[in-house]
Parts: C-alpha cells; sequence; structure tokens
C-alpha cells in the first residue's frame, strides 16, 4: 500500500487549523503541561541544599513525561468521534484518502503540538531550576542521561498514547467520554514514569531499552491494529 | 496517471455506463435498506432518484460511493467494478455532496477547500479552488469561516468541494434541501451547466419538481426500484390520457354525445356538468368531441387535457405500496 504524504499533509494541516480555533483543545493542551510544571517546581523551590543527596537517587524530571503520557491522549480522542459528532467525517471518507492516511495524518496533528509542548515545559523547567532553585539541588537534577531519555522517550510516549486515544475515538460515540477514556488509558504510561521518577523502578540501561523497544513496537502496531479496527461502514451509519 | 487537469483517465472502453447496477442489496442485519436494484445511467446524463423517507436513497449513494458495502450484487461506476479493492480509484473519479454540508465550521471558505483539494491530490489547487468558488459565485467570501455562512452559503460550499477534483459523476444527495427559491434556482442552473459539460449527475431528492425539471431519467426506490423512465414516459405509464368537458349544464344523454367518437376509448362523469374522457389520441379526440358537443346544443365552458406530473406518478406509486404493506 502506497501512503500518499499529500493526503496526510492535507489532514495535517486541517487538524493544526482547527486546534488553533478550538478553545478546548488548546485548553487540554496547557492545563496538564501546566499541573505537571508547576507541582514539581513548587516542591524543588522548597527543597534545602542538604536534599541534594536524596535526589541523586531520584529522576525528577522523568516524572514529566506525563505530559506526552496524557496531553495527546486527551487531543488525539478528538480526532474521529469529533468529526463523526460534527459531520465533517463522511465528506472526507468520500475522498479517496485511506483510512491509514487519514490516521497518520491525525495522530501526526496531535504528536507535533503534544511534543512541542512537552519540550517547552521541559525547557522552562530547567531554566526554573537554574535559576532559582539552590544550586546543589539543580546539580543533582539536571543530569545528562535523564535528559537524553527525556527527549527520546518524549515521542515515544506521545506515540503510544496517541495511538491509544485514536483507537478509543473510532469506537466512541460521544466525545467527552472518549476523552476520559483516553486519558484513563494513559494513565499506566504516566505511572511507570512517575514509580521511575521516584526510583520505585530503578532506571537502568536494560530497563530504558525495554521500554524504548516496547513503546516502539507499540507505536508501529497501534498504526496497524486502529486502522484494522477503522470500520468505515460503522462509523457512517453509526451503528454502534 | 492524470491527465492535463489531474483528472484519472477514462476506465473500461468509453461505451460502459457511467453507472451500472445489477441486483443490487444493502441489508444492515435484518433491515433492508435496498434489495434487487438494477439500472444504467449513461454518460452526462441527469438521472433523478426519488423516494419517501427511508426509501434507500442515501444508502445507495453510499454504497456506490464505497462507503458501504453491499450486501448482494454486482455495480460499476465510472467504469470500474465496485469491488473493495477499486474503493480509492473510483473515490477519485466521483464526488458526493452528502444532505449535511459536513463543513469544518471553524476554517474558512478556502481552508475547507484546501484540504480537499490536498485529499484528491488536485493540481495547481489554488487555481482548482478559484474555479470552484467562480462556479458557486462565493469567490467574496472566500475568507469567511463557515461558521458564519448562512445554510444556502454553506450549500453551495459543499458544492464548490465536489467540484474540486472534476468528477465523472457527481452524487447530489438532496443538494437544495432548506434552500430559499433564489438559492435552490442558483443550484438548478449550477447543476444544469455541469449536465452540459458531460459530468454524470446522480441526484436524490424529495422535490418532484426539481427532478421533472432536471433529469434525464428518474427512477423511483421504495426499498425495491418501483419505476424508471423519463418523466413523460412514466406519466403515459400510469395514468391514461384524458379529456376533461365542462358544461353550461348537465348534458341530458352524455352516452349518446361521447359514444363511438374517434379516439375515445370510454367517458365517466366527474361531477354535476364535467365529464372525463379516456383517449388514445388528444389530437383527434379533442376535436371530435367539440363538435359532438356542438352539434348536441351543449353550451361548453372548456375542453382540456389533465397534465399528470411527476408527483402524481410518485404519490400513485408509494400509495399502492402502503396500501399493499397494510394488506
Amino acid at each position: 500500500m502506497r501512503v500518499s504524504r499529500r493526503r496526510v499533509r492535507a489532514i495535517l494541516h486541517k487538524e493544526l487549523r482547527e486546534y488553533r480555533h478550538n478553545g478546548f483543545i488548546i485548553w487540554t493542551m496547557a492545563i496538564f503541561p501546566l499541573i505537571f510544571l508547576i507541582q514539581p517546581l513548587v516542591v524543588v523551590f522548597a527543597l534545602p541544599a542538604s536534599a541534594s543527596a536524596e535526589l541523586s537517587h531520584e529522576h525528577l524530571l522523568l516524572y514529566m513525561l506525563g505530559i506526552p503520557a496524557i496531553v495527546p491522549a486527551a487531543v488525539a480522542a478528538y480526532a474521529v468521534v469529533g468529526e463523526r459528532q460534527q459531520g465533517t467525517l463522511e465528506p472526507v471518507l468520500t475522498t479517496p484518502v485511506r483510512r491509514q492516511e487519514f490516521l497518520l495524518g491525525k495522530a501526526l496533528a496531535a504528536l507535533v503540538p503534544s511534543v512541542t509542548v512537552a519540550y517547552a515545559v521541559y525547557a522552562v523547567f530547567l531554566v526554573c531550576v537554574g535559576l532559582f532553585a539552590r544550586p546543589a539541588v539543580a546539580s543533582s537534577l539536571l543530569r545528562a542521561p535523564d535528559l537524553l531519555a527525556q527527549l527520546l522517550f518524549t515521542p515515544l510516549v506521545a506515540g503510544w498514547s496517541i495511538w491509544v486515544g485514536i483507537a478509543i475515538s473510532a469506537r466512541a460515540s460521544d466525545f467527552r467520554v472518549a476523552q476520559q477514556l483516553g486519558i484513563l488509558a494513559s494513565l499506566p504510561t504516566a505511572v511507570v514514569a512517575a514509580l521511575l521518577a521516584f526510583d520505585v523502578l530503578h532506571p537502568t540501561l536494560g530497563v530504558a531499552l525495554g521500554l524504548a523497544a516496547a513503546l516502539l513496537a507499540g507505536n508501529g502496531l497501534g498504526w496497524r491494529v486502529t486502522a484494522a479496527a477503522f470500520d468505515r461502514e460503522r462509523l457512517i451509519t453509526r451503528t454502534n | 496517471m492524470r491527465d492535463r487537469d489531474g483528472r484519472p483517465p477514462p476506465a473500461g472502453d468509453g461505451n460502459a455506463p457511467a453507472l451500472s447496477v445489477a441486483h443490487l442489496s444493502k441489508r444492515f442485519g435484518d433491515r433492508i435498506a435496498f434489495d434487487d436494484v438494477s439500472f444504467e445511467v449513461a454518460h452526462g446524463e441527469v438521472f433523478g432518484f426519488l423516494g419517501p423517507n427511508g426509501a434507500g436513497k442515501t444508502t445507495m449513494v453510499r454504497t456506490l460511493g464505497t462507503l458501504l458495502a453491499p450486501s448482494a450484487g454486482a455495480a460499476s461506476v465510472g467504469g470500474i467494478p465496485l469491488t473493495p479493492d477499486n474503493g480509492v480509484e473510483i473515490r477519485r473519479r466521483i464526488a458526493i455532496m452528502p444532505e449535511s454540508p459536513g463543513l469544518y465550521l471553524r476554517l474558512t471558505v478556502a481552508e475547507n477547500l484546501e484540504c480537499f483539494a490536498g485529499l484528491y491530490e488536485v493540481p495547481d489547487p489554488d487555481d482548482r479552488i478559484g474555479r470552484a468558488l467562480r462556479a458557486v459565485n462565493l469567490v467574496d467570501r472566500a475568507h469567511d469561516a463557515c461558521g458564519t455562512l448562512s445554510k444556502g452559503l454553506r450549500q453551495r460550499v459543499a458544492l464548490a468541494r465536489a467540484l474540486l477534483n472534476d468528477p465523472e459523476v457527481l452524487f447530489l444527495d438532496e443538494p437544495t434541501a432548506g434552500l430559499d427559491p433564489v438559492a435552490t434556482r442558483d443550484v438548478h442552473e449550477l447543476i444544469a451547466a455541469l449536465s452540459r459539460s458531460g459530468v454524470t449527475i446522480f441526484l436524490t431528492t424529495h422535490r418532484l419538481e426539481e427532478a421533472e425539471r432536471l433529469c434525464d431519467r428518474v427512477a423511483i426506490l421504495n426499498t425495491i426500484l418501483r419505476i424508471i423512465g423519463r418523466p413523460a414516459q412514466l406519466r403515459e405509464q400510469l395514468f391514461a390520457k384524458t379529456l376533461t368537458v365542462r358544461t353550461l349544464v348537465a348534458l341530458p344523454e352524455p352516452g349518446e354525445v361521447f359514444a363511438g367518437l374517434p379516439a375515445v376509448d370510454g367517458w365517466r362523469q366527474d361531477g354535476p356538468a364535467t365529464y372525463v374522457l379516456v383517449v388514445s389520441e388528444q389530437a383527434v379526440a379533442a376535436p371530435a368531441a367539440t363538435r359532438a358537443l356542438v352539434a348536441a346544443g351543449a353550451e361548453v365552458l372548456s375542453i382540456g387535457h389533465q397534465q399528470h406530473s411527476l408527483e402524481d406518478v410518485y404519490l400513485r406509486l408509494i400509495d399502492q405500496d402502503n396500501e399493499a404493506g397494510q394488506r
């Protein structure tokens, strides 16, 4: 099967344009990252310099992987059921677009802003910690391996959440239900990130590689499984 | 391969009909949407598809548009067999305007069309969008958000969207539903212009005068295909030709006046001084009846033939179905 980049781009551009005008999506993209930014900052600023020894066993930065876990799931939940509810799905499906192209465009549209927002929040966190936290605390928090893991795992975690969100969206009959289920389904990923952050699960190189492999496989499978579950007939006739 | 305008090359031998449907059925579980429907539509024809709510018209459009898989039967669209593998190829050659415009209301008219130009992979999309907007007289509203447009204007945007890929077959599902008379006239003129340019149009409508005015042939569907033909042909098929004679006072012996007249097959009284003659040839029967009435000393108020509309045809068929359903 040949995937038409132009058709994928058409869906992607349309989605990004719609996000710009959709206050609900903008709020979703703003609120969760703010929660994930403010809460650790408050904790970090309150830490005395003596806490640096304890912090060296934790990976607080990884806690923020909750952003790419939750934000894209909430956005992706809108992907199919949102179109269906506003009556725009049928005209799109009457064009030559293949379901794989349609879903890929939708996924990229959720991925691009989610990853951008996540990276922006990390940057703000790093700048705030560097400027305002006690130097000993800052040096315990800002470690190169954690930063690298953060950068690499963000798109992988976001991708997985997006496919879960779109799969739910393709089966749901109401957008709000899809969003709640999408966030619920992304929680295990956020919990794993939190367990790693607080050293309940010890983040070794092996663990990192294993998780990366699992997420990569999940992303590849997610596209195919979601495409296979995308049933034009059911979506058009609304026989749930 | 596409031609200079980005239109896919014609499929088949060129003589194949634009639409060919043979014993097509669609069921949703136990419910039959349409059953054993067969018809053909020639290239450039405007084909009307009529029927009451729930008759299966929209399901037929969706099936031919590859959105739904038929339960039985065969069809070809634009010369391409309707099979799951041919879905993309068929959708490249057709356009469907659903009853609800389905526009992205937060986006502008131009942004909506840009999205669909990309999905159809049309070459030179700006030029194509400009042409589509000019065709529906919406150039000056290109940068307005669709959410700010009236229902009629949204319908025109949906029509512009359906023109983007220069379709071989254009499916219009109730294109004038809810439009005011001016907007309706604009849509009618556009359909006529498209037909003149060789586009095959499959029009589902409830507006029978619209079908009568625009369509070369019509089919009436009520789960099964009830009748198909040119509107005039259907009238002749269902209704006997009649002449209605009205006199000032009742004729004392109407049987003597009307019996034996050339081209008059029978007559009945339809009121105190009104008579309906069943005729085989109106041009022969009318002068003969006039002469006979004058010879009988009748004071004739009018002699006219009854013009049955497509609506009469439609209502008679649907009434027959309803009566059969009650029995």
